[in-house]
This record gives C-alpha cells, sequence and structure tokens, in this order.
C-alpha cells in the first residue's frame, strides 16, 4: 500500500462506509450523485478471473467516465472482439472507432453526453505502426516484414505482444506530437488480461527495461512504467462473490502491491437479487416460513390455489436462495477487508444487452467508480 | 442424467437435444489413457479435471492428474501445495478398487529448466540457464506454460508407458487468451524453431559472410536501432546456446501433438451456460476436428438450478406486483420474484445450450448444475464426479 496507490483515496477510505453505500434497492434518481473516487485517473485498467464479466465492467466504465461530455477510449488486447459483440457493432479494426454515447449527466446546462470510442489493439499492427512512427525505417521495416520479424515478434515469441500491447495503450493515454491528428481522451480504459496474468502484463515493460539496458527500447520501456506506477492509473479487479474469485482478488492485488502497480477498486459483480431481507432469509433457511400465508398470498394472487407443489417449490428454491445468499455474504466481509473501494453491481437475468450496459453504468457512476 | 430440462412457461417447439455424455464409460474404459479438459477460464477446468481424476481412481484406475492452478484449499485437500513438479499421491482416496490417485501441479520454469538440463552438457546448460532472455522467457514472460504443459504431458506419458506407472493422465490445460495457444503450441514451438528469423539470429554465430547479403545487413542494421546492440548480442548467445537443443525439442513437440491426437486420447470441451464460454466452446469443438483430435464431448458446469412446479415468470411478476400493491414488505411476493429470476436464468441457459446442440448435434454433452458453495474437498469432488456421471 505504501506504494504506487493514490494516497487521498487511502486516507478517505477508513472515513467512507464503501460497501455500505449499496443499499438493497437502488437509489432513486434524484439522489445526491456520489463525489467521484477517482478523480485523477487517466488510465483505468480493468481485469477480473475469467468468468467474472470483466469485459462488461470495463464497458459500463468507459460508459460512466464519458458523461460530462468527455471522450473516453476503451481499448481491447485479446483479440475476442468482445467489444464489438457488446455495443452490436461490426468487428473493429486496428482503428479509433467512435462507438457509443456516454451516459447521460445530471440535467442542467453543460452536461452534454460525451462519447466512448474503441480500439482493438492488436500486436501485428500495434508493431507496425510503432515502428514507423518512432523509427522511420522504411525500407528496412519492410524487411523485417519479409523475414518474419514482425511475425515472430507478434506471434512466436511470448511476451513481445505484451510489450506491443501496452505500448499501444501507453500511446493512446500519452499522446504527444508524433501522433499529430488523433483524438485526445480525457481518460482510457483497458479491458485488461484476467488477474491470474495482469501483473505480468503490465510488468512486461519492467522486465524489457531489464533486458535492455540501454538505447531506445530501455527508455521507451522506462517511460511505460511510470505512466502505469503513477497514481493517473489505478488497476480494478472484478470479482464474484464466490471463494475462488475472491481469493484471487486478493492474490492479485498483493501480486499488483508488490509490483509497485496502483490498486484501484473492487468491483463486485453478479449479485444475486436481494427480494428477500435478513429475518426471510434466516426463516427460509431454517425452513420456518409461514406455510399458511403462502398458500393465502398465492391464493389472493390468483395463482395456483391450494397447489402443494408449488409451495413446496417455492419454499425450497428460498432455501437455496438463502444458502447462497449466506455464502455471498461472508464473501463479501472478506471483500471489504481488502481495504479497497469496492462496488457492486447486479447480475442481469437476463443477460447484458446495449441497456443492461447503461444500466451498470449509472450504478457504477451512482457509487462513485468515475473520475 | 441430471439434464434438467424442466420446461418453464411456453414449451419451446421441440428443439435439438445433445446426446448425454456418458463420464463412467470414458473413464472405466481401459482404452482411454488421457483425458484434456479444456476451455477458456473461469469454467471450472480445474475442479472438473480433478472430479474425474478422483472418480476414475475410485473406479480402479492408477491416475495422475496434472493441474495447472489450483485453488488454494483444492490443492491442499489433494496435497499437492508444494510446487516441486513431481507427482504426489493423493490421501483419502477410496481405493477398494485398486485404483489410486497421484497429482501434480504445473511449475512451468522447472519443467523448462529441467528439458534444458537433460538435454544440454552441464556446462551449456549453465550458459543457456543465467542467459537473460532464457530467464525472462522461461519465468515471466506469457505464453511459455502452454508449451511446458506439453512438455509435462509428454514426459509423464512416456514415463507412464516405459514404468507402468498410471493408466490414465488428466490434464487440465492452462487458462489460455484463446483455444489456440494450447492446441497450437507444439506446432508454434516448431514454427519457432525453423523461423526465418531464428535461422537470421543464428547466421552471425555460425559464421561469416556467405549470408551477409545486403538484406541481412539491412535487417541487423534495423534490429541493432531498434533493440541495442547489447539486446541483439544477448539474443544471438541465447539462440546459438539453445540451437542444440531444438532438435529434441522439435522431436517432442512432434510426437507430442501425435499423442492427442491418438484414440486413447479423450478431450473433454469444458463451458459454463453464458454465450462467450458457449462461443469458445464451440471454437474449440471445430479446431478439434480439424484438427482431428477426438473429441469426448462438452461438459457445461454451473448450470442454474431448474425451479420446481409450472409457475411461468410471467405470472409469477404479475402476482408479485399484486401482491406488492396491497402488501409492500410481502415475503410472498419476495418468493415469487426470486421464483421468476431463477426460471428466466435456466431459460436462457437452456436456449443457449440448445443453439450450441443445433450446431453441434453430434457432441455429447454433460450439464453440472452448480453448487451452492465451492469446491475444495475430496467429499466435494465426489459430488461433482456424481453430477458428471448423472447421478
Amino acid at each position: 500500500m505504501r506504494h504506487g496507490a493514490s494516497p487521498p483515496l487511502r486516507t478517505a477510505l477508513g472515513a467512507r462506509p464503501y460497501a455500505a453505500r449499496v443499499s438493497d434497492t437502488p437509489a432513486p434518481e434524484s439522489a445526491e450523485p456520489c463525489r467521484p473516487d477517482w478523480p485523477r485517473v487517466r488510465l483505468h485498467v480493468v481485469t477480473g478471473k475469467g468468468g467474472t464479466g470483466k469485459s462488461t465492467v470495463a464497458a459500463a466504465l468507459a460508459l460512466a467516465l464519458a458523461s460530462e461530455g468527455r471522450n473516453v477510449l476503451l481499448c481491447e488486447v485479446e483479440g475476442r472482439q468482445g467489444i464489438a459483440r457488446m455495443f452490436d457493432v461490426d468487428p473493429l479494426p486496428y482503428e479509433e472507432r467512435r462507438i457509443a454515447t456516454g451516459l447521460p449527466g445530471r440535467d442542467g446546462p453543460g452536461n452534454h453526453r460525451g462519447v466512448v470510442h474503441a480500439l482493438h489493439v492488436d500486436a501485428e499492427s500495434a508493431l507496425l505502426e510503432y515502428l514507423s512512427m518512432y523509427y522511420k525505417l522504411g525500407r528496412a521495416g519492410k524487411a523485417l516484414d519479409r523475414f518474419g520479424v514482425i511475425e515472430f515478434a507478434t506471434t512466436i515469441a511470448p511476451g513481445v505482444r505484451d510489450v506491443l500491447l501496452t505500448g499501444k495503450v501507453y500511446e493512446a493515454v500519452e499522446r504527444n506530437s508524433r501522433n499529430r491528428h488523433a483524438v485526445r481522451y480525457d481518460a482510457v480504459v483497458l479491458d485488461a488480461p484476467p488477474t491470474g496474468r495482469i501483473t505480468q502484463f503490465l510488468n512486461v515493460n519492467n522486465e524489457l527495461a531489464g533486458l535492455a539496458k540501454v538505447g531506445p527500447i530501455k527508455s521507451q520501456a522506462d517511460n511505460v512504467m511510470t505512466l502505469f506506477r503513477s497514481p493517473r492509473t489505478a488497476v480494478h479487479l472484478v470479482t464474484v462473490l464466490e471463494e475462488m474469485p475472491v481469493q484471487e482478488t486478493s492474490d492479485g492485488i498483493a501480486d499488483l502491491h508488490r509490483a509497485r502497480l496502483p490498486v484501484g477498486g473492487v468491483v463486485v459483480n453478479l449479485v444475486r437479487p436481494r427480494d428477500l431481507d435478513k429475518d426471510d432469509l434466516d426463516a427460509a433457511r431454517a425452513g420456518t416460513l409461514d406455510r399458511a400465508a403462502l398458500h393465502a398470498d398465492l391464493a389472493e394472487a390468483g395463482v395456483a390455489a391450494g397447489d402443494d407443489a408449488l409451495v413446496d417449490g417455492l419454499l425450497a428454491e428460498a432455501r437455496d436462495h438463502a444458502e447462497r445468499r449466506a455464502l455471498e455474504d461472508s464473501q463479501r466481509k472478506l471483500v471489504a477487508e481488502l481495504g479497497v473501494p469496492t462496488y457492486e453491481l447486479p447480475r442481469l437475468a437476463g443477460g447484458v444487452d446495449l441497456g443492461g450496459l447503461y444500466e451498470l453504468a449509472a450504478d457504477l457512476k451512482r457509487q462513485g467508480l468515475c473520475s | 442424467m441430471t439434464r434438467s430440462r424442466a420446461r418453464v412457461g411456453p414449451r419451446r417447439s421441440g428443439g435439438p437435444t445433445a446426446p448425454p455424455l456418458d463420464v463412467d464409460a470414458l473413464i472405466d474404459d481401459p482404452a482411454t489413457g488421457i483425458i484434456v479438459c479444456c476451455g477458456s477460464g473461469g469454467v471450472g477446468k480445474t475442479t472438473t479435471s480433478a472430479a474425474l481424476a478422483l472418480r476414475a481412481a475410485e473406479h480402479g484406475r492408477t491416475v495422475v492428474v496434472l493441474t495447472i492452478d489450483p485453488a488454494r484449499r483444492l490443492a491442499q485437500s489433494m496435497g499437492i501445495e508444494a510446487l516441486d513438479n513431481t507427482p504426489r499421491p493423493v490421501v483419502g482416496v477410496e481405493e477398494t478398487r485398486g485404483g489410486r490417485l497421484d497429482a501434480m501441479m504445473l511449475d512451468m520454469k522447472r519443467t523448462f529448466d529441467e528439458v534444458v538440463e537433460s538435454q544440454a552438457t552441464p556446462e551449456k546448460a549453465r550458459q543457456i540457464l543465467e542467459n537473460p532472455f532464457y530467464v525472462a522467457l522461461s519465468s515471466s514472460f506469457a505464453g511459455t506454460q502452454e508449451y511446458m504443459a506439453m512438455e509435462k504431458l509428454g514426459q509423464i506419458h512416456a514415463d507412464a508407458r516405459r514404468d507402468g506407472t498410471y493408466d490414465l493422465i488428466v490434464v487440465d490445460t492452462p487458462p489460455s487468451r484463446s483455444a489456440l495457444d494450447f492446441l497450437d503450441a507444439p506446432e508454434r514451438l516448431s514454427s519457432f524453431l525453423d523461423g526465418r528469423f531464428i535461422r537470421l539470429l543464428l547466421a552471425p554465430a555460425r559464421g561469416p559472410a556467405r549470408m551477409m547479403t545486403a538484406g541481412l545487413s539491412l535487417i541487423t542494421n534495423a534490429l541493432t536501432k531498434i533493440l541495442g546492440a547489447q539486446v541483439l548480442r544477448d539474443m544471438q548467445t541465447f539462440v546459438a546456446a539453445f540451437d542444440t537443443l531444438f532438435g529434441g525439442f522439435r522431436q517432442r513437440a512432434q510426437k507430442t501433438f501425435e499423442l492427442l491426437q491418438d484414440d486413447h486420447t479423450a478431450f473433454l470441451v469444458v463451458a459454463a451456460p453464458e454465450p462467450d464460454a458457449l462461443r469458445e466452446a464451440a471454437y474449440f469443438v471445430e479446431r478439434l476436428s480439424e484438427d482431428r483430435m477426438p473429441l469426448a464431448g462438452l461438459v457445461v458446469n454451473r448450470a442454474s438450478p431448474a425451479p420446481t412446479g409450472v409457475l411461468s415468470p410471467d405470472e409469477a411478476m404479475v402476482a408479485a406486483v399484486r401482491l406488492r400493491e396491497r402488501q409492500p414488505d410481502s415475503v410472498t411476493a419476495g418468493l415469487l420474484r426470486l421464483h421468476a429470476d431463477r426460471s428466466r436464468m435456466v431459460e436462457r441457459e437452456a436456449t443457449l445450450r440448445d443453439r450450441f446442440a443445433a450446431a453441434h448435434p453430434e457432441v455429447p454433452t454433460a450439464v453440472v448444475p452448480a453448487l451452492p458453495g465451492d469446491v475444495h474437498d475430496l467429499t466435494g469432488l465426489r459430488r461433482i464426479g456424481e453430477l458428471l456421471a448423472g447421478e
């Protein structure tokens, strides 16, 4: 915690009951919008164990950041074209494309919506772009391609991919005069490799700087590491309330700290619906919910009066749900002990479509995961 | 089978149904020598492999399970916390039918080191092990895991065949960026070794002028400009030192690939009932058949448990709203909403599976319902094994 983490947030931690901000019912729209937790962050890295929905969270975060007229770039680096699928657009080329309008801000002048651009970074294009931008190689660049160097570097030599991918992300954040006509972004969101690989991925330039002791590669690698370790970067971890993902999140945070990379927040995703309060959950688990009242209510609501099988089914489902909720709560406690801000997103029963992404974005913004 | 086909709401018109996967027939068949579990990250590959291995051992097979990154408590319960790259016996396995289970967690750097040490002279081995490129390549750069998982599989298989140690090897695959990484590892290693670039790097070390064409010096100069002379030199030293090992690597990579295509191997594609995981699974199924790899079936983990009763989600929601109007904190309304939520999840998952089955009707499928808690002991693994076998 000593290194890299942004100090004001750490000190605020004790004072702000992060987890408590998520209530059983969504806050009404008129609720006071939360103070942003990450005002200084330009690069939001979103990681998470496979299956926790990190790409969904990255997309929702990009929408949340793109309110109030801000320009946001959402990058993916794993060649899956997940962004194109989520936003229902054609597969993305290696080119920044406008894909969506950001989350509507509060009403009032000057609160127009921002724009989300997306970029699918592939290593081969990144390398060719890098070579032409920094080395003006000309004929030699083509020769490298012909001799299989480009292919070697991007598909065969392990690790080089990561150098190129992080290099492109760095370029998007630190746009400078070399890329004159490009859009400048207020924030960049990186849909990053999974938790198990994230430290290695972000730290690859550190390895590289160790290999190349002098020269242009060395200075480029040093620059990238400086950004990644600065308070302008935050690595957010997505988890679900299950034992293994929570454990992996905790390990991931420890790894990031060791590598002096700045840990952001933990986003707890796919949270089960909370239609029963604590007493009812206890009763459901103990099997003491009132059968007779249930029968009466069902009759009153006009469904299957006197259907014992239905009542048994509902009670069994309630018990099962209560058990899972109890396990969720024990994991939620562990997440709270991680000592970083936490945010919660609901599981949408029908899956996440574009409208669902905006809902999740609003949830993130309401809880303060924005800048 | 626990194929939860409870229909909620309107019946879907007789969609395609995948044939059930007979897990017991697979593990009981003495001809099954290797089971490879593959699929995208977070779908429960490790648990599935461990559960299969345990069930096979308790059915009388002598089994070793090769895991990549098990959850800590699962590793503890199997006695493989230590990363020593050696199979260890798992304590607590029911051995009355004559089987047993060993487990091993893969340490990729160590596997790599062992290969180098076994193939090179001590002096050359030291030279390689100390080279900065080797250090980076073997421990910290991404992608090496896939090579090493295959390497270790080849080793264990050769040992097992020679010494009769195991008659079944269950392999968990690394959480790859994509299905390709794992399948392509042997092939990629070969093309790495044959690549023009490697030849190019070797050229100066092998000696002189003959290859020093204009094109070559252009390349060398460009690389020097980008990488710096020292990096290029390190790389050349590394490649030159490695050159003698390449023949062995290539041979073994080819052998491993053939081993995977063998009839004694069975691939299980593991997925969760999510669009991404099933898309990846579909892709995997296609790749396996293209490469003539023997596919045994699909395992869909973490399926939502089917709701009981015939109340459709819409009916339940309407009733819940009606109750809440009169009684805002109605428990019954809460139960109805939960029922609706669960029914919708189950419907969605069934639709996803049916779509998979429509595209791949020949793939036998086992559906494993989600347990409330995580699996971290043999009892839990046994339970998963039963669910896999449809008990």
